[in-house]
C-alpha cells in the first residue's frame, strides 16, 4: 500500500475503500437484498407511479374481472400480470399499494420505538439512580410478554376508546402506537448499556470539565457515539415491525380492507385459498416474506460488518 | 443470589399487579359494565340498585382488591358475547392450547438446540451452509404466512392432512386430548409444525452464535491445549457453558409459543384460548379479554420463575460458597 | 546439537487476507534442548505467541504454516494430523496461557478437569488418575489439595488458580511447556511465586520451556537462552548473560537499555524512536532498518543473514556482519 502525498484520496473514494464497503460488496447475497429492499421502497413511495392498475379507485375496477388468475395460467389476462381478486381489483396493484401502508407503519413504529427507547436509554444511563430504576424494571416487566402480544393487547385497548365512526381513519394511527409501544425496551437496554459505558469516558469527562450541559453533552458526544449498535436493531426492528403489522392485520385487528396492507390482503384472499383461487393469498403472502427475508439479510450482514470481534 | 430471586419474585409480584390493574381498569372502566349486563329496557333505578349490589360505586381500592381476590380464585365474571361463565370457556380451551404449545416446544427445542450446536462447531460444513441460510428464511416468515403455504401444499393441493379444527378428540376426566387417536395427531402436525417453525429457527441461531462465543473463550483453547478430544471440548465444556443463556433463550421462547398460539389457532380455527382471546377483541368481549391477560400473565411469571431456578442448577457460580 | 528436543528450521506463518498475504513469521530457526528454559521476548504482535501457537499445532485459522519444519524430538510434527497433533498435545507438550481468570472452565470442578486430562492421556484408572491429581496439585503448592480438588475454579484466587493450570499443564508429564505469557495477569508478589514454581518444576522434571513474556525482568532470572523477535523476525538470540550484557542487534540494545536497572539513577530512560511496523508495512531488508540509527543503504536493500559472535549470539544485522568480516580479515 503505497499512498502519493499529494493527492489525498477523495471522500468517495475512502468510502469506496472502507472495510465496511468492501464487506458489501464481497456477499452477493447482501448486494442482492438490497437491491430488493431498494425495489420495495421504491416501488411503494411511487405506488401511483408504478402500479400498472389503480385498485382501490371504484371507477377503474371492474367486477367482470374478478377472479382472473395469473396470466401464465389458463383464463389469464394480459392486463392483470398476477391475476385480479374477488372484486376484479389487479393484484400486483394492490400488493404495490399494500407494500406502501406496511413500510408505512414499519417506519413509523421503528421510529416511536427509537424515540422512546433510545430517548429512555440516554436519560437512564447517564442520569441513573431512581429514575434508571423506573425506567428498567417497566422494561423489564414489558420484556417479559413477547411484543407481539403487547401489541396486539395495546391495539385491543385502544380500539376500545377510538369511536366507531373514526376507527377506520384512526386505525393506521392506532397501529402504529401499538407495534411502536411494544418494542422500545430493547432499544432502550442498549442505550442504557452504551451510555453507560460512554458516561464514563474521557472525552465526557473532559467536556464536563468545561462546562458543557448535560443535555449537549448527551446528543452531541453520547449519542453518535451508541449509533452503531442501534441502527442495527433498528434494521432488526423493521423486520419485526412490518412483520407484526402484517399479523396484527391478518388477525383482523389492523389496517381496515378500505386501505389494506399486505396483511390485510393475506386475510382476504385466505378465505379463497380452498376454492382454488390461491393467488390472492400466496402472492401478497411471497412479496411478505421477501421483504422482510432482503431487510433481515441485510441487518445480519450490518450486524457482522459492525462487529469488531468478527473481523 | 438469593437477593436475587427475591429481586426476580418482587418483579414477577410486580409484573402481575400491573397486568391485574390493567385488566381491571378495562373491566371496570371501558364502556359501562351494567349496559352490557342487562337489556335495553332496564330502568335507571334498577341499573342504580344493579350498580349498587355490584359494588361499582365502592372506593377504587376496594374494588381492585375485589377483582383481585375474584381472580385468584378463577372468577372473571359472564362473557359478554357467548353469555357463559368465563372460567368454563377458559377450561374448556386450555387443553388444546397446551397441547399445541408443548409439541410445538418440543420440536422446536429439541431441533432448534440440536442444530443450533451442530452448526456452531461445524461452521464451514456444507449442511451447515445449507441450513443458515434455510433458518433465515424460517425467521423471516410470519407464522400466518407459514400456516398459510403449508395448508395450501398439504391440505389443498396435496389433501393429506386437516387444515383446520382439532379433528378426532378424547375426553379424559375434563380434558380433551389429540394425543389418542390417528385423526387427533394428524390435525395437530401442521398446527403444531406452523408453531415450531419459526421458534426452531430463533432458537436455532441464538444455539449457534451462543456456542461460537464459547468456542472462543480461553478456557476453550486452553481444553484444546490439553489434547482433549474435540467431541469432550464441544460436548463436555462448550455445550455445557452455553446452558445458562440457552435455558433464558428457551425460556423466552415458551412464552412466545403461547403468543403466536393466537395466531396459529387464528389460521387453522384451533378451537384454544389464542382464538378465544382473538375472538373476544374483535367483540369488545371484556371478560373474556381481562381474564385471558391474568392467565398468561401468570404462566409467564411462572416461567421466569422456573428459568431462575434452572439458572441455580446450570451454574455453580451462581450457587455461592461450598 | 546432538540433543535436541524441539527444532524450529526456517518457520514462516502467513495470513490470507483481502489486502494480500501477511507474512506473520518469517524465517524462524531456534532449537531447545531437553530441561533447557527459552525466553522469548518481543513487543506484542512480534510474534511470540504465534510461534508458540506454532508449536502446539493451535494456528488460529486463517493462520497457516507456510514454510519450514517443526521438529520434536527427532519427530517431525508440523504436518501431522489433527488427530496425531493432539494427542501428543498436552501429553508431551504442555500449555499454559496468560489469564488464568479464564482459562479454566467455570462450570468444572478442578478435580474433574485434572482427571479427564490424565485420562485422555495415560492408561490409568479413575481412582488412579484421581489420586495423581492431588499429588500434582500438592506439588504445585494448593494447600489441602484432597479437599480442594472438588472445588470450582471460582473458589480460589488469580495465584492459586495459575497454580491450578500449572498443574493441568504438567499432569501427563510433558517434555516441554509452552508458557504464554503465564504471569501478565497476576499481580506482583504472585508473579514472582509463580516463575519461581515453574523453575523449580522445570528443573526437577527435566521440562524444557518456552517462556513467552514482554518482561525482561522475568527472562533474566529464570531463562537459559533467550530469543528476541521482532516484527515476526528472529532478531537475536543466545544466552541470557550475554544478550542482556552484551546485545548485538540494536534492537536488543535499545531494549536493554530501557530497562530500568535498581539503584542507578538516571535523568530519563533511554526510547528507541517509533514504533514496530505493521505486518503489511515492513520495510525491504532489515525490518528494524527505519528504526535504527545505525541503518545504511545494505540495510534498506538486503535481509542481514544470521551471523553468530564469538561468545555464542546468533544475531540478523549487517553491522556485526561487516564487524566480523573485518576482524576476520585481520586474522586471515
Amino acid at each position: 500500500m503505497t499512498i502519493t502525498p499529494d493527492s489525498p484520496p477523495s471522500r468517495f473514494n475512502r468510502f469506496m475503500d472502507s472495510d465496511l464497503m468492501f464487506s458489501f460488496l464481497s456477499s452477493k447475497l447482501t448486494v442482492v437484498s438490497a437491491i430488493i429492499t431498494l425495489i420495495f421502497f421504491v416501488a411503494a413511495i411511487f405506488a401511483p407511479l408504478v402500479a400498472p392498475h389503480r385498485p382501490f379507485d371504484p371507477a377503474t375496477i371492474d367486477l367482470l374481472d374478478a377472479f382472473t388468475p395469473p396470466v401464465w395460467a389458463e383464463y389469464g389476462d394480459a392486463r392483470f400480470l398476477l391475476g385480479t381478486d374477488d372484486q376484479g381489483r389487479d393484484v400486483l396493484s394492490t400488493i404495490i399499494y399494500g407494500c406502501r401502508i406496511s413500510l408505512l407503519v414499519g417506519f413509523a413504529a421503528v421510529g416511536l420505538s427509537l424515540l422512546i427507547g433510545v430517548g429512555v436509554g440516554l436519560l437512564s444511563g447517564f442520569y441513573g439512580g431512581w429514575l434508571d430504576t423506573v425506567f428498567m424494571r417497566l422494561a423489564d416487566v414489558q420484556l417479559t410478554v413477547p411484543a407481539i402480544l403487547t401489541a396486539l393487547v395495546i391495539d385491543g385497548i385502544a380500539d376500545l376508546f377510538v369511536p366507531p365512526s373514526m376507527r377506520e381513519t384512526l386505525s393506521i394511527v392506532v397501529l402504529i402506537l401499538a407495534i411502536g409501544l411494544s418494542d422500545w425496551p430493547r432499544y432502550a437496554r442498549v442505550a442504557r448499556s452504551s451510555t453507560m459505558v460512554e458516561r464514563n469516558k474521557e472525552y465526557v469527562m473532559a467536556a464536563r470539565v468545561i462546562g458543557v450541559g448535560s443535555f449537549r453533552i448527551i446528543l452531541r458526544h453520547i449519542l453518535p457515539n451508541i449509533l452503531g449498535p442501534i441502527l442495527v436493531m433498528a434494521t432488526i426492528g423493521l423486520a419485526i415491525a412490518i412483520t407484526t403489522e402484517a399479523t396484527l392485520s391478518f388477525l383482523g385487528v389492523g389496517v381496515p380492507p378500505t386501505t389494506p396492507s399486505l396483511g390485510t390482503l393475506i386475510r382476504i384472499g385466505n378465505s379463497f385459498l380452498f376454492s382454488g383461487e390461491w393467488w390472492i393469498t400466496i402472492f401478497p403472502s411471497l412479496a411478505l416474506v421477501l421483504l422482510v427475508l432482503a431487510v433481515n439479510l441485510l441487518s445480519d450482514w450490518l450486524r457482522d460488518a459492525l462487529n469488531p470481534k468478527l473481523r | 443470589m438469593f437477593l436475587k430471586l427475591i429481586n426476580r419474585l418482587f418483579q414477577a409480584l410486580m409484573t402481575m399487579i400491573f397486568v391485574g390493574l390493567v385488566s381491571f381498569l378495562l373491566f371496570n372502566f371501558v364502556g359501562d359494565p351494567i349496559s352490557n349486563m342487562v337489556g335495553q329496557e332496564t330502568s335507571v333505578e334498577d341499573r342504580d340498585a344493579l350498580r349498587e349490589k355490584l359494588g361499582l360505586n365502592d372506593p377504587f381500592l376496594a374494588q381492585f382488591a375485589r377483582f383481585g381476590s375474584n381472580a385468584v380464585s378463577g372468577n372473571f365474571g359472564i362473557s359478554y358475547a357467548l353469555q357463559r361463565p368465563v372460567s368454563t370457556l377458559i377450561a374448556e380451551r386450555m387443553p388444546a392450547t397446551l397441547e399445541l404449545v408443548a409439541t410445538s416446544a418440543v420440536v422446536a427445542i429439541v431441533l432448534g438446540v440440536l442444530l443450533g450446536v451442530y452448526t456452531g462447531i461445524n461452521r464451514h460444513s456444507w449442511i451447515s451452509k445449507t441450513i443458515m441460510p434455510l433458518s433465515l428464511i424460517g425467521v423471516s416468515l410470519p407464522t400466518f404466512v407459514i400456516g398459510i403455504l403449508l395448508i395450501y401444499i398439504f391440505s389443498v393441493t396435496l389433501g393429506w392432512l386437516p387444515s383446520f379444527g382439532r379433528g378426532e378428540v378424547t375426553q379424559i376426566g375434563g380434558w380433551s386430548t389429540n394425543f389418542l387417536t390417528i385423526g387427533g395427531l394428524k390435525a395437530l402436525i401442521l398446527p403444531s409444525t406452523t408453531l415450531a417453525l419459526f421458534q426452531m429457527a430463533l432458537i436455532m441461531r441464538l444455539v449457534r452464535s451462543e456456542m461460537l462465543e464459547v468456542l472462543r473463550t480461553d478456557y476453550i483453547k486452553f481444553a484444546r491445549a490439553r489434547g482433549l478430544a474435540p467431541r469432550v471440548v464441544h460436548f463436555g465444556h462448550a455445550l455445557r457453558n452455553t446452558l445458562v443463556p440457552v435455558i433464558t433463550i428457551i425460556g423466552l421462547n415458551i412464552g412466545s409459543l403461547i403468543a403466536f398460539s393466537i395466531i396459529t389457532e387464528t389460521v387453522f380455527q384451533w378451537p384454544g384460548m389464542g382464538l378465544l382471546f382473538i375472538q373476544s377483541v374483535t367483540f369488545g368481549d371484556i371478560p373474556v379479554m381481562a381474564a385471558y391477560l391474568v392467565l398468561i400473565a401468570a404462566m409467564f411469571v411462572f416461567i421466569n420463575v422456573v428459568v431462575d431456578i434452572l439458572y441455580l442448577i446450570a451454574d455453580p457460580r451462581l450457587r455461592g460458597r461450598g | 546439537m546432538d540433543d535436541v528436543l524441539l527444532d524450529i528450521r526456517g518457520l514462516r506463518v502467513e495470513f490470507p487476507t483481502r489486502r494480500g498475504t501477511l507474512v506473520a513469521l518469517d524465517d524462524i530457526s531456534l532449537a531447545l534442548q531437553p530441561g533447557e528454559i527459552l525466553g522469548m521476548v518481543g513487543e506484542s504482535g512480534a510474534g511470540k505467541s504465534l510461534t508458540g501457537a506454532s508449536v502446539i499445532g493451535l494456528l488460529e485459522p486463517p493462520g497457516r504454516v507456510a514454510a519450514g519444519e517443526i521438529r520434536f524430538d527427532g519427530q517431525r510434527i508440523d504436518d501431522l494430523s489433527q488427530e496425531q497433533m493432539r494427542q501428543l498435545r498436552g501429553k508431551e507438550i504442555g500449555a499454559i496461557f496468560q489469564d488464568p481468570l479464564t482459562s479454566l472452565n467455570p462450570m468444572h470442578r478442578i478435580g474433574k478437569q485434572l482427571v479427564e486430562t490424565i485420562r485422555t492421556h495415560l492408561p490409568v484408572s479413575e481412582a488412579e488418575a484421581r489420586k495423581q491429581a492431588i499429588d500434582m496439585l500438592r506439588e504445585v503448592g494448593i494447600p489441602a489439595p484432597e479437599q480442594r480438588i472438588d472445588s470450582y475454579p471460582h473458589e480460589f484466587s488469580g495465584g492459586m488458580r495459575q497454580r491450578v493450570v500449572i498443574a493441568l499443564a504438567l499432569c501427563t508429564g510433558p517434555k516441554l511447556i509452552v508458557a504464554d505469557e503465564p504471569t501478565t495477569a497476576l499481580d506482583v508478589s504472585t508473579q514472582a511465586q509463580i516463575i519461581a514454581l515453574l523453575r523449580r518444576l522445570c528443573k526437577d522434571k527435566g521440562m524444557a520451556v518456552i517462556l513467552i513474556t514482554h518482561d525482561m525482568g522475568v527472562v533474566a532470572e529464570i531463562a537459559d537462552r533467550v530469543a528476541v523477535l521482532y516484527a515476526g523476525r528472529l532478531a537475536e538470540i543466545g544466552p541470557v548473560r550475554e544478550v542482556v550484557q552484551n546485545p548485538q542487534h540494536p534492537y536488543t540494545k535499545g531494549l536493554m537499555a530501557s530497562i530500568p536497572v535498581p539503584g542507578r539513577r538516571v535523568e530519563w530512560l533511554p526510547q528507541i524512536p517509533g514504533s514496530m511496523p505493521r505486518l503489511s508495512e515492513i520495510p525491504h531488508g532489515c525490518a528494524f532498518s527505519a528504526r535504527c540509527e545505525f541503518a545504511h543503504d545494505q540495510c534498506r536493500a538486503k535481509r542481514p543473514p544470521m551471523q553468530q559472535n564469538e561468545n555464542g549470539n546468533l544475531s540478523a544485522c549487517w553491522l556485526s556482519v561487516l564487524e566480523q568480516a573485518e576482524t576476520g580479515g585481520r586474522h586471515d
